[in-house]
């Protein structure tokens, strides 16, 4: 489903990731681990085309990222979900806009938005937040709003960068459960944290990073980093 | 392509709302530039007017000796009236003259002159043709023709010379006016252009983090940029509306004033006459510059 062929990543003065291949499988739940710093925040930078690559080649399905034109991210971006650790909501569209805003991106009608939103902010234990703005809700439901958006157009893969970064040991539980519930449902999940606990806890594939280089890609993984 | 406009225009309602003390402020900006331009406007129109009153006060007398004949004169007037500078010619005969005289406050108010007159039992004054050009600027063009050899036996005197450096000084005038009035709306228009132009960018600026949310959850171009131009065109519209009604009681309350200064021109009047066409390019600056600013200030944002 996703392949990165030796992926080099390099700025100015430094280089982010440097020759990174891997395979992710459809409906696998893998972490990506490592320092902050190590390159986890450019994998999934280069995997959503909001950087290009220095070098090598990025397969997402029949997608060559690295090839997509700034007109073909759009309809590129509707087949994946992106969660993010700032969360990333719009501050003037309330929680139910803002899930909205994703499918009425894609165009999808009236009728079937107002049939799905309510049904994911409820998978989500948001059904009575829906007419909140984000600074009306706490970083949990504020991470739970990002997932339900990421989730609503059911995409092929959800990619989340450190959605617990931001939150208590409680709430980032919470999420993990909901992330871990996704992937039972079929969807593919790559999840970028330095969590030690959640890392350990989930017992799944476990990419581990270190100044831009994979050391270590183990199936039902701990966090190690050295 | 329907469903996706008419998101646009409602995500552009919903920020502009929502956005309450920005959208305000790029209104408050707007409007300010407006009123520059449409000052610009009125300033104009006036200036126009009072140009055109100076003109219409500008002319030649060519006075003729008592000795020359009525078809002499009317044979200058024709030869006169054929030359492209002139615009009108009109011929006072010496009994015309004596009547206008007559009927002059100079006349009425000292009893001496109109006793003098009634003594002399005949009529001194001289018939006269009063010339006005097309332009001040062909005066000088006609004094000539009228210096012409053939017509000294004839003409007993001609005012040009003597209101020479008046004319000049007007015409330099009215150029002034007429260079300045189109350099300072070109320039002052330009500038309230700018500040409207900066005021969106800061806005769209301080909505960047939005842009990339949008493109991140799939959002073409079309959709990011549309609503921020709906927002564009909005505050347009409500600057243009804002504009008139604060420019009509200020234009009401100095139109006594103006028509002092040049009589018979109603500014108020002039301004109720030219509303709607006032309306309109206030609206084509606001939504224009508007649209043009946002389509421009959001651009940098959309290239990832």
């Amino acid at each position: 489903m996703i392949t990165f062929q030796s992926v080099t990543k390099a700025y100015t003065n430094s280089t982010a990731l440097e020759d990174m291949s891997f395979e992710i499988k459809q409906g696998e739940f893998v972490s990506l681990s490592g320092r902050s710093g190590a390159g986890k925040s450019t994998v999934i930078k280069l995997l959503i085309g909001e950087e290009k690559p220095t070098k090598g080649r990025i397969f997402f399905n029949q997608y060559e990222v690295n090839k997509l034109k700034n007109t073909e991210l759009p309809t590129f971006r509707r087949h994946v979900g992106v969660i993010f650790q700032d969360f990333r909501l719009l501050p003037t569209k309330n929680a139910y806009e803002n899930v909205a805003f994703a499918l009425e991106v894609a165009g999808r009608p009236h009728s079937e938005i107002e049939d799905l939103v309510p049904q994911v902010l409820d998978m989500v234990g948001l059904s009575d937040k829906g007419k909140n703005f984000p600074n009306e809700l706490s970083g949990g439901e504020k991470q739970r709003v990002a997932i339900a958006r990421a989730m609503i157009h059911r995409p092929e893969i959800v990619i989340a960068d450190e959605p617990t970064g931001n939150l208590d040991p409680l709430n980032a539980f919470e999420i993990l459960k909901i992330l871990q519930k996704i992937n039972e449902l079929g969807t593919t999940l790559i999840l970028a944290t330095h969590d030690r606990d959640i890392i350990n806890k989930l017992e799944k594939r476990v990419i581990t990073i270190d100044r831009g280089r994979i050391i270590r890609d183990e199936e039902k993984g701990k966090y190690i980093l050295v | 392509m329907f469903t996706i406009i008419s998101r646009i225009i409602n995500y552009g309602f919903k920020n502009f709302w929502r956005n309450g003390l920005l959208s305000t402020a790029t209104v408050a900006i707007m409007v300010l530039a407006l009123l520059v331009f449409t000052g610009l406007l009125i300033f104009n129109v006036v200036a126009n007017h009072a140009v055109a009153s100076i003109q219409d006060k500008l002319d030649i007398v060519v006075s003729f000796k008592k000795t020359t004949s009525e078809d002499e004169i009317l044979r200058i007037k024709e030869s006169l009236a054929s030359l492209p500078e002139v615009k009108s010619v009109e011929y006072i005969s010496t009994d015309k003259a004596i009547e206008i005289f007559k009927n002059s406050p100079t006349f009425k108010n000292k009893p001496e002159i109109s006793q003098a007159i009634n003594e002399l039992n005949a009529n001194p004054l001289e018939a006269s043709l009063n010339i006005k050009a097309r332009l001040p600027s062909q005066y000088s063009s006609i004094a000539k023709y009228l210096d012409a050899p053939n017509l000294q036996s004839s003409i007993s005197w001609v005012s040009y010379a003597e209101n020479q450096v008046v004319i000049d000084r007007l015409i330099a005038i009215v150029n002034t006016i007429n260079r300045g009035g189109f350099v300072s709306t070109l320039f002052l228009t330009l500038i309230a252009g700018l500040a409207v132009f900066n005021t969106i960018r800061i806005a769209i600026y301080s909505n960047r983090d939005e842009v990339g949310i949008m493109r991140a959850v799939g959002a073409s171009n079309f959709l990011v940029r549309g609503p921020l131009v709906v927002e564009g065109i909005i505050a347009g519209v409500l600057a243009a509306i804002f504009s008139i009604v604060i420019t009509a009681p200020i234009v009401y309350f100095s139109s006594p004033y103006v028509q002092a200064f040049i009589p018979g021109f109603n500014v108020f009047q002039s301004f109720t006459n030219d509303i709607g066409k006032l309306f309109l390019y206030q609206l084509l600056f606001g939504v224009g510059i508007g649209v043009l600013s946002s389509f421009v200030a959001v651009r940098r944002y959309l290239k990832n």
